[in-house]
């Protein structure tokens, strides 16, 4: 496999003219952004009101991802780190405003104005530290709290991130969480090393029904979304992780599904042919919270 | 960058405590048509600083909007609509700066995008 993009060099010298090519010409990177970022918008669940928001896209690049925003008839800002890249969303004439800007370094917004914001596969990149000026927390901690600023209350940011490794994603996930955000990580195609894909879904503001992460589907038998009907074990979303904010004590979940839930759940997969860890007594404990 | 974003826009730069709005230079501005939305429109209505959002457009060359009692009734009203949304939608600085108001420093704008990034000491 090839190594990590993001372990090559710093995002604004990985993303070259030469990769910004890619994302004009290579119809898989082209397909993939557009899957990514359909499925964002869907995990933002705007007001189903038709009405046009103002949404951010986070690591804009090309475009591609914006252009699906566009679209669905939402006005767009764009930012990126790199030039070559955003010179392909130039010359594709996308519709939402460009701006090169390092997330890191923290956004520009004015508070409460943006009704969501999306970002496909960019946030990971602050887990690096390029320079030595960088210290990936205080740069997450610059990114997440200048979005939460800048969201309307209420508002979500949905995220899709490669993190490397259990640390990096608790690294993302607790910056999110200092920054004040609720909301958790939606994990689609779980079972397969290729599709597998996360979204930190989080939510603005206080607590609220919003808060809550995104019903996992294919969880309780309930079929997927219109083209993943094949049943097919690898079309499942499970939500791995549904935190609150920190300090808060959470809830008991009444719907937590219990150590009965996750043994015959196991049983089902063991049936349908796929390597499930043995029970032991630890399956389904109960777990610290970790903020 | 169209208005609406400028609107949106502020200074970043460490020790700056109101980086809005900032100002605009303008070397080069082009128009581009844009499907009107009234709904969108009357969502962000709310959201607009109206004072700078005036003076942006009027030095991008558009001076039609109104200054004064701007009311959420003139939302009604289909000209004001249309000025309105020429000005958030249509008119983008392509070439130019915008200045940070409180430090001077000049974020420069070319083929229409903002160079927003921070010099280290900025951050
Ligand atoms: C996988 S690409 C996403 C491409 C984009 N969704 C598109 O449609 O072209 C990740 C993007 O994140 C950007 N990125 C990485 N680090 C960044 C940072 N600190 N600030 C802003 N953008 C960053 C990269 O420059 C790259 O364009």
């Amino acid at each position: 496999m090839a190594a990590r993009p993001e372990l090559q060099a710093p995002p604004e010298i990985f993303y070259d003219q030469s990769e910004a090519r890619k994302y004009t010409s290579s119809s898989r990177i082209i397909d993939i952004q557009a899957k990514l970022s359909e499925r964002a918008l869907e995990l933002l669940a705007l007001p189903d009101d038709g009405v046009p928001r103002l949404l951010l896209d986070i690591g804009c690049g090309s475009g591609l991802s914006g252009e699906t925003l566009s679209e669905n008839g939402h006005q767009w800002i764009g930012l990126d780190i790199s030039e070559a890249m955003l010179d392909v969303a130039v010359e594709r004439e996308v519709e939402g405003d460009l701006l090169l800007a390092d997330m890191g370094q923290g956004l520009g917004f004015r508070a409460g104005v943006i009704d969501g914001a999306i970002s496909i596969s960019a946030v990971q990149w602050l887990c690096n530290a390029d320079k030595s000026s960088h210290e990936p927390r205080l740069r997450l901690k610059a990114f997440f709290g200048s979005l939460y600023r800048s969201l309307a209350r209420g508002a979500r940011a949905v995220l899709q991130v490669y993190p490397q490794n259990v640390a990096q994603r608790e690294l993302i996930l607790g910056s999110a969480m200092r920054a004040g955000f609720a909301g958790g990580v939606v994990v689609d195609y779980p079972h397969s090393s290729k599709s597998r894909k996360e979204y930190l879904v989080l939510t603005c503001g206080p607590p609220s029904l919003n808060a809550a992460v995104p019903n996992a589907k294919g969880e309780d038998g309930m079929s997927c979304s219109e083209d993943d009907s094949s049943g097919d074990e690898e079309n499942q979303t499970v939500t791995i992780s549904d935190r609150n904010r920190p300090r808060k004590k959470r809830k008991l979940d009444k719907k937590s599904k219990g150590k009965d839930w996750v043994l015959r759940k196991k049983e089902q997969l063991r049936r349908k042919g796929s390597s499930v860890p043995a029970d032991t007594k630890y399956t389904a404990r109960k777990r610290k919270s970790r903020f | 960058m169209r208005l609406l974003t400028h609107n949106m826009l502020s200074s970043t730069i460490k020790g700056v405590s109101n980086g809005f709005p900032l100002t605009i230079e303008a070397a080069k501005v082009v128009e581009k048509q844009v499907d009107m939305n009234s709904d969108f429109l009357k969502n962000i209505f709310s959201k607009i600083e109206w004072k700078p959002f005036v003076e942006a457009a009027k030095t991008l060359g558009f001076s039609e909007l109104p200054e004064e009692d701007v009311q959420p009734s003139l939302l009604d009203s289909h000209e004001f609509l249309t000025k309105f949304h020429h000005a958030l939608l249509e008119i983008h600085l392509e070439e130019g700066a915008l200045v940070c108001p409180e430090t001077g420093r000049k974020f420069p704008v070319n083929k229409g995008i903002p160079n927003m990034l921070l010099l280290e000491d900025e951050v």
